[in-house]
């Protein structure tokens, strides 16, 4: 493939207080491409995706991460984030007293600011709202909430689907999308993701379950232990996964290494 | 300093909007930062120092002034009425209210700390020379006080005028010029300096002057009694919904001076009327004491809507310097269905200590109090409202939201208190408290006596603070730190600013996003 990678973690070791929570882990995505990563709880999924984001309070001790060729791990979130990594919280933050839409069209004229864009005005960004409302078949009342207060589970999700559809990025990381949603929210949920699908951007869906991957189809699983990628392989490794769970895939591998 | 924004004026809002861009100072010490090599400055060094702001009405204008000697005494008192031109019963009243004065003690009650003030040290009365008289015009206005509002972006001018803004400019003890006097007169509306109203419309002031908050109301009321150099005056006569927001703009200048300006509004039958007030003073390392009385009676159906944004110099990150601000603030809904508002926007003072109130005695009558208290660095509040219920059918709302950052220490405390001829009364209280960092305090003392069985009490109260997780998802949708953190603060503010005229709570909004300029630790 000649394609530039969107994502390359090579060999990344990372944790909290002097406890390791990523031993070696690597992974290369190209543009186009889903990929599914899974794993126990505990096994550092969700560290991954904050490491990738930018969160503070984890130490990087070995490793690389390169986004579109650039070092992440020298970027501040803000600038990730301008840059085109999305990441949908699994537990989304409420804000109170601060409109969605308002809140939203700060963050699209951040990106576009960052893009040497002209900014969108209240009149514009509206339009763009309208029609990825449209596309993702979704109630715009959430709109005009504030930030995730008083949002169900099944609404933050939404309101983080709707982020992204309008943000755009090349790399969205979705963090236990699936987690606390009921079996409709799901299928909304994953309908939006698919569209939301471009050649020219990734996703990494991180879950629990096999069950989302009923509905967002992946090109890659990968299965998580321990800090590490212990499996890759297709889709058909979600399925091998339910069947025999977690313990036997990862027993087996560890026997194999 | 928002006191006097407007509309229209386009160009100045632009001015005043820039001058709020301030530089953002980082702590670049990047290469001994053990927590660089791994991607990023942790956030709370990072907002600790963007808090690094300077107080940008700073400045110290250099006028030639006439003062009184420090100290206090009856010969002051004397001197600060003569050079007034005051009629006897007021030099009298003055008299009474120092008499009374020295019989009391300072309160201590308050939460908050300072060094014992010393009230011969301070210098009572201090006024611009070249206008010993007063100004006539604004033409006579010494030009550097006319630079100095300037600066302040209040458009005293005449080509500023447009703007529609009535101002009243209190420069240390003298009122300096009111605009658009002969416009509100027209309508029987009267906006003048305090001392010209002594002088002027003495009947009015008799009647009114004390008549809320009396000399022997609290200590500091008693000190302004006695001693108040300047303040605005308001009439409304009946009927009458005065066309435009009054305004006053407080500054004080001189070193070693106290401000002690009396303010008082009438809003005769079915009149309404929106008064603003702002202030700001130079940064100076040794305190300084402002003890103003603020006094509003609203009669039938009058409605007066008072709002404050309050911006005196905080002192610094040490706690050196910074304004006393010991204000005694109090509305009357004398006649039925009248109804007052207070709106305060606190960001300024070293010590801020006032609890602006409404005394509901008219049947029917309305109290609001709207108020964000921010206090940075070492600043301490100790601010909220009381709400005396006398009169049936009255009704009261408190929404306080105060701000605690750096080692600021900030503290409600309000009384709610329906009395037995209040019958059939409601309030409802809401306090919310937001902490920015591990440093700072908040505090509420509410106060509720209900003394009949027939009206109802709700009180709420919460506390919460910003947090990483806040400031982190808006950081991944790539909004910044400082946006952040003024985004989150407004959206905890936004029911007090939808209580500002407009213009002053986008003003306000900006103002906030100043003072807390990283804050977040």
């Amino acid at each position: 493939m000649s394609k530039q990678p969107i994502l390359e973690i090579e060999n990344l070791h990372a944790g909290v207080e002097n406890k390791q929570i990523l031993k070696g882990f690597s992974l290369t995505i190209y543009p186009g491409e889903v990929h599914a990563l899974m794993g126990l709880n505990g096994s550092g999924k969700s560290t991954l995706a904050a490491i990738l984001a930018g969160r503070e309070g984890y130490e990087i001790t070995q490793g690389t991460v390169k986004y579109l060729g650039q070092d992440v791990l020298e970027m501040d979130p803000e600038e990730r984030a301008r840059e085109g990594i999305f990441l949908a919280f699994q537990y989304p933050v409420e804000i109170p007293g601060v409109n969605s839409t308002y809140f939203l069209k700060a963050a699209l004229n951040e990106v576009r600011k960052h893009k040497g864009l002209p900014e969108l005005d209240a009149m514009e960004f509206l339009s763009l709202v309208k029609e990825k409302v449209k596309l993702l078949e979704l109630n715009d009342d959430l709109l005009k909430r504030s930030v995730n207060e008083g949002f169900s589970g099944g609404e933050k999700k939404r309101a983080e689907i709707f982020q992204m559809a309008v943000l755009e990025p090349k790399l969205a990381i979705l963090d236990e999308t699936d987690s606390g949603l009921d079996i409709d929210a799901l299928k909304v949920v994953s309908a939006g993701v698919n569209r939301l699908k471009r050649p020219d951007a990734a996703q990494l869906v991180i879950t629990h379950y096999q069950r989302l991957l009923n509905y967002i189809i992946p090109d890659y699983v990968h299965v998580m232990a321990d800090g590490r990628i212990v499996k890759s392989g297709g889709k058909e490794l979600a399925l091998e996964l339910e069947s025999q769970g977690y313990e036997a895939i990862v027993k087996g591998q560890s026997v194999a290494a | 300093m928002l006191s006097v924004r407007r509309r229209n004026e386009r160009l100045n809002q632009v001015r005043w909007l820039w001058s709020c861009e301030q530089p953002i100072q980082q702590n670049g010490n990047d290469a001994g930062d053990p927590t660089k090599q791994f991607g990023k400055m942790s956030t709370a060094t990072e907002i600790e120092s963007l808090v690094k702001q300077e107080y940008k009405y700073g400045f110290v204008t250099d006028v030639e002034t006439e003062s009184a000697p420090p100290g206090l005494n009856e010969d002051i008192v004397r001197l600060i009425s003569a050079k007034k031109k005051e009629p006897e019963w007021m030099t009298e009243w003055r008299l009474k209210a120092f008499r009374y004065w020295q019989t009391m003690k300072e309160p201590t009650w308050q939460f908050v700390k300072y060094p014992p003030v010393n009230f011969q040290d301070i210098t009572y009365y201090v006024a611009p020379k070249s206008q010993k008289d007063g100004p006539k015009s604004l033409d006579e206005v010494d030009p550097k006080l006319l630079e100095t509002y300037e600066k302040l972006g209040i458009p005293l001018r005449e080509r500023e005028r447009l703007a529609g803004v009535a101002v009243d400019a209190v420069f240390d003890s003298v009122s300096v010029g009111t605009t658009y006097r002969d416009q509100l007169a027209a309508k029987g509306i009267i906006f003048c300096s305090m001392s010209e109203a002594v002088r002027e419309h003495p009947d009015l002031v008799k009647k009114y002057i004390g008549s809320v908050v009396p000399y022997t109301d609290n200590f500091y009321a008693a000190l302004n009694s006695a001693v108040f150099s300047d303040g605005s005056f308001v009439y409304i006569p009946k009927g009458v919904r005065c066309p435009m927001e009054l305004s006053t703009y407080f500054r004080i200048n001189a070193a070693k001076s106290g401000q002690f300006e009396r303010t008082l509004i009438i809003a005769d039958e079915g009149a309404s009327v929106s008064y603003l007030e702002g202030c700001t003073a130079p940064m100076r390392d040794e305190n300084q004491l402002h003890a103003a009385v603020v006094e509003l009676v609203a009669l039938d159906r009058a409605e007066i809507k008072y709002s404050t944004v309050q911006n005196w110099y905080p002192g610094d990150e040490e706690g050196r310097g910074g304004i006393y601000n010991f204000v005694t603030k109090r509305g009357l809904c004398k006649g039925k269905n009248s109804r007052i508002t207070w709106t305060q926007v606190e960001t300024g003072s070293a010590i801020t200590w006032k609890y602006p109130s409404c005394i509901l005695l008219g049947e029917g009558s309305k109290g609001e109090f709207y108020s964000v208290a921010v206090v940075n660095n070492r600043q301490q509040a100790d601010t909220g409202t009381k709400m005396i219920h006398i009169g049936k059918n009255t009704t009261s709302t408190i929404v306080s939201k105060g701000i605690s950052a750096g080692r600021g220490q900030n503290s409600y405390r309000g009384l709610v208190e329906i009395r037995k001829s209040a019958t059939n009364s409601r309030n409802f209280s809401q306090c919310d408290s937001m902490l920015i960092g591990a440093k700072c305090g908040a505090h509420t003392f509410p106060y509720i006596e209900v003394k009949n069985t027939s009206s109802s009490v709700e009180h709420e109260a919460t506390t919460s603070k910003i947090g990483e997780d806040q400031i982190f998802y808006c950081n991944q949708r790539g909004i910044s730190t400082q946006d952040a953190v003024n985004m989150i603060v407004n959206g905890f503010c936004k029911e007090v600013f939808k209580e500002l005229p407009m213009e002053f709570a986008v003003e306000a909004q900006k103002l906030l996003g100043v003072s807390l300029e990283g804050s977040v630790g």
